[in-house]
């Protein structure tokens, strides 16, 4: 699979991709969270770059943020206080929690040179108003990226959009699938690599790569079983999570679905049917599984985390939350207690950005699995 | 209307003593002001008697649109208000402790840990609040508000309605100004369906006529602190806020403010200040440390300081400029949409400019507000502006507005001692 080996290589430095990109004479549009009509933005011509915070010491950032935000939102902002963001051309910061809210302050007042927009979608996803003011709002983020890129974003080149969108999320959806099906065909790291590189990696380019692999995988059915794998469903709050997957595996688990912002969430629920896609954008994301921060019902997010966990023939659940993220925090309690009435057992993990040392998480994992 | 109900004559009769007994105690933080402590006892009462009175309970968050509750003889209930409360009687540790023990994580708002650990045990101050029979929850002050009303809702097993504020972080665009209104007229659905009944429209433009005029009350009382010496500080406006927050839109909340002026502007004029030999002018920012308030005006008035004004209580007068007065109804939408939280935080840096001259302010003390993202990030900038534009210096105080343990008593004081120190300098 060497379109795997691009992705890989991609992902060990994003930011060197992005400026190569910027090379090509591409422009460059940085986004947080899958919230983001990314659509709109490839309808523009220009290329949606998903930030994901740093790996480096945060140093710069807490001249602007408390040390009680949460290490995606600081480490995005070190990100552009430090330089290495200088290849975008803008970023766009959709309303969610209360610190992507003061991100998107702070980064408009700190950060020069890139243009700055706010895609300010509704809250509750639920009525008439909320419906009305999603296609309103995305309609408003249509004509403020035209006017900051000078182009015109027509009709035919959304729909456009939106179909290589749906064809993405589609063959997503499908190594899930076979995922799920075939535990041994792919690691869950790889897995996981590629559907963060679908938010990095040229769209054009990841239609090349994604029919190779899924066409590989399939032709390899059948001979992945993992032999007493426990089967596993991660959740929880990491927008950016590290590589669990691999001491999951290690310890005798095996992701076969999840709940999380770099993964299901972030392709499931296709766009399409009307004749104005706008509409159909906003539907997909009044309808898709809901991030915390959104309100859409009050037993959503429990009922689907326990259909996924039957669907998916899982055993358990590994909750992974990022310290400080309050949407998600929030939410636990009911999830687990939903989880437990279900006689679904779990796992709570909490997290910096970064995993807590190896040992002991994998212990713990490892008691955990061993229980199931 | 409300104020036809029975008052607090039948209400003593009917409930038990005990619980009247246990809500004075629950109110002793309002033990110097009589006048403020009856009419909370009684709101309060009345309250948790509202199933004698025939009436509902809704439960309301503090920037939330209250006038058509009012309109609807709905009482409102502010867990926001109880936080404090919670906070200020220093049962905000405890109460966090039993909802992490639920699961939630220590860095939740602590307002928000209290009140659902709260709800489950009847505890606090006042033994709990009355069970609601609805709740509103409009998100100007924080997605935090959904969360926990979410958790409420199913806790209680209530219908929650949502008024989404959608944050104005340059502006205030017309299809948020759609929305919103739009959501305005879902709101007094929702009530008329809850209480079944239809709205009476005069009703809620009379209620609303009271609530402006509460708030522009409101905001010449914060006003008299103008006055060197000021007749009152931030310190006293935290005690004073009770009813703008959960009675605006009564009679009771515009004779209170009313009377109160009169006070204020009369110790101005006899020059009366708040604190003895008022050298300093500080503004106080985010939420108080409700169980230090004490403390903390004394330690600043220990150094001749006077918190002559706040952020936090002038958000309850802050949108009057948006509020048409014989269109209240209408123009609801953009002033609880732009309040004081809910827009961007250079904006804020500009309201904060504009209290800085007009109260004539020589320091900014900032509460780092661990339970408040959306008070607390960006204050770090806010300061720097301050600094720049009007060269006068900040004090940072990390704590927490409800739960105690964050707090470190002797730290915050050096650190008070050597801001105090600095301001001395640029005098």
């Amino acid at each position: 699979m060497t379109g795997l080996k691009d992705i890989h290589q991609i992902l060990r430095d994003p930011v060197a991709y992005g400026r190569r990109l910027k090379a090509e004479g591409r422009r460059v549009v940085g986004y947080f969270c899958s919230y983001t009509p990314e659509e709109i933005i490839h309808a523009a011509g220009a290329h949606p770059f998903r930030l994901f915070g740093t790996d480096e010491a945060i140093h710069l950032a807490d001249a602007h943020l408390q040390a009680y935000c949460c290490s995606l939102v600081r480490g995005a902002l070190e990100e552009a206080l430090a330089g290495r963001l200088d290849f975008l051309d803008g970023a766009v910061f959709p309303h969610t929690c209360d610190s992507i809210q003061r991100l998107s302050d702070v980064w408009r007042m700190n950060v020069k040179g890139p243009f700055h927009l706010d895609v300010v979608l509704p809250v509750k996803l639920e009525g008439e108003s909320a419906r009305v003011y999603m296609t309103d709002v995305l309609q408003r983020f249509r004509m403020d990226l035209e006017a900051r890129l000078g182009v015109t974003i027509s009709k035919e080149a959304l729909k456009e959009a939106v179909g290589t969108y749906s064809r993405i999320r589609r063959y997503l959806s499908r190594l899930y699938d076979i995922k799920s099906e075939d535990p041994g065909l792919i690691s869950g790291s790889d897995l996981h690599a590629i559907v963060k590189s679908s938010m990095i990696v040229d769209r054009g380019r990841l239609l090349e790569i994604l029919p190779g692999i899924v066409e590989d995988l399939e032709k390899r059915k059948g001979q992945g079983r993992v032999p007493g794998g426990k089967r596993l469903v991660l959740a929880g709050g990491l927008c950016n999570h590290p590589d669990v997957y691999r001491l999951v595996e290690g310890a005798g688990g095996v992701v076969v679905g999840d709940d999380l912002c770099t993964g299901s969430r972030y392709f499931e629920g296709i766009v399409e049917g009307k004749d104005d896609p706008v509409a159909s954008i906003a539907d997909r994301y009044r309808t898709r599984p809901p991030c915390p921060a959104k309100h859409a019902g009050l037993f959503t997010r429990a009922g689907r985390l326990v259909d996924i966990v039957r669907e998916r023939e899982a055993r358990g659940v590994v909750f992974m939350l990022l310290k400080f993220c309050d949407p998600h925090a929030f939410d636990y309690p009911c999830l687990r207690e939903t989880l437990d009435r279900e006689g679904i057992p779990s796992l709570l993990l909490e997290v910096e950005d970064r995993l807590p040392s190896e040992g002991q998480f994998l212990t713990r994992l490892e008691t955990f699995i061993e229980m199931l | 209307m409300a104020q036809k109900n029975a008052r607090p004559a039948n209400l003593t009769r009917e409930i038990p003593l005990f619980l009247l007994a246990r809500v004075r105690k629950g109110l002793l933080r309002f033990r110097k002001q009589k006048k403020m402590k009856d009419i909370m006892t009684v709101y309060y009462l009345e309250a948790k008697s509202a199933r004698v009175g025939g009436r509902k309970v809704a439960w309301i968050t503090s920037g939330g649109p209250v006038e058509p509750l009012i309109a609807m003889n709905v009482i409102p209930v502010y867990p926001e208000n109880h936080g404090a409360m919670i906070g200020a009687s220093r049962m905000g540790a405890g109460l966090c402790e039993l909802s992490e023990s639920m699961g939630y994580s220590s860095d939740l708002c602590s307002y928000a840990r209290s009140d659902i650990a709260c709800a489950t045990v009847n505890g606090g101050p006042i033994g709990g609040l009355p069970r609601p029979d609805m709740l509103v929850c409009c998100n100007n002050i924080c997605g935090t508000v959904l969360k926990w009303y979410e958790v409420q809702a199913r806790y209680f097993n209530v219908p929650l309605f949502i008024f989404d504020t959608p944050i104005c972080h340059a502006g205030f665009g017309e299809e948020v100004r759609r929305y919103v209104r739009r959501q305005l007229d879902e709101y007094v659905l929702f009530l008329e369906e809850a209480c079944g009944r239809k709205m009476d429209r005069e009703h809620l433009a009379t209620v609303g006529k009271l609530s402006l005029e509460a708030q522009r009350l409101w905001q010449a009382v914060l006003d008299t602190a103008i006055n060197r010496p000021a007749p009152m500080s931030a310190f006293d406006a935290f005690f004073h806020l009770a009813l703008i927050v959960t009675l605006r839109g009564t009679p009771e909340a515009v004779d209170y403010y009313r009377r109160l002026l009169e006070r204020m502007k009369d110790r101005a004029a006899r020059g009366i200040g708040v604190i003895a030999d008022e050298k300093y002018r500080l503004l106080w920012d985010n939420i108080p440390v409700w169980h230090r308030t004490r403390w903390l005006s004394e330690k600043f008035a220990s150094h001749h300081a006077c918190l002559v004004a706040d952020t936090y209580t002038s958000a309850w007068c802050g949108s009057v400029k948006y509020i048409d007065e014989n269109r209240f109804f209408d123009s609801m939408a953009e002033a609880y949409t732009r309040i004081y939280l809910n827009i961007g935080v250079d904006e804020m840096a500009r309201s904060v400019l504009a209290m800085v001259d007009k109260y004539g302010v020589d320091g900014i003390v900032m509460h780092s507000n661990r339970s408040c993202k959306p008070y607390s990030l960006g204050q770090y900038d806010i300061a720097k502006i301050v600094e720049r534009e009007r060269k006068i210096p900040s004090l940072i105080i990390e704590a927490d507005m409800v739960d105690e343990r964050s707090f470190s008593e002797s730290q915050v004081a050096t650190r008070i001692d050597a801001f105090m120190e600095m301001i001395k300098a640029a005098k």
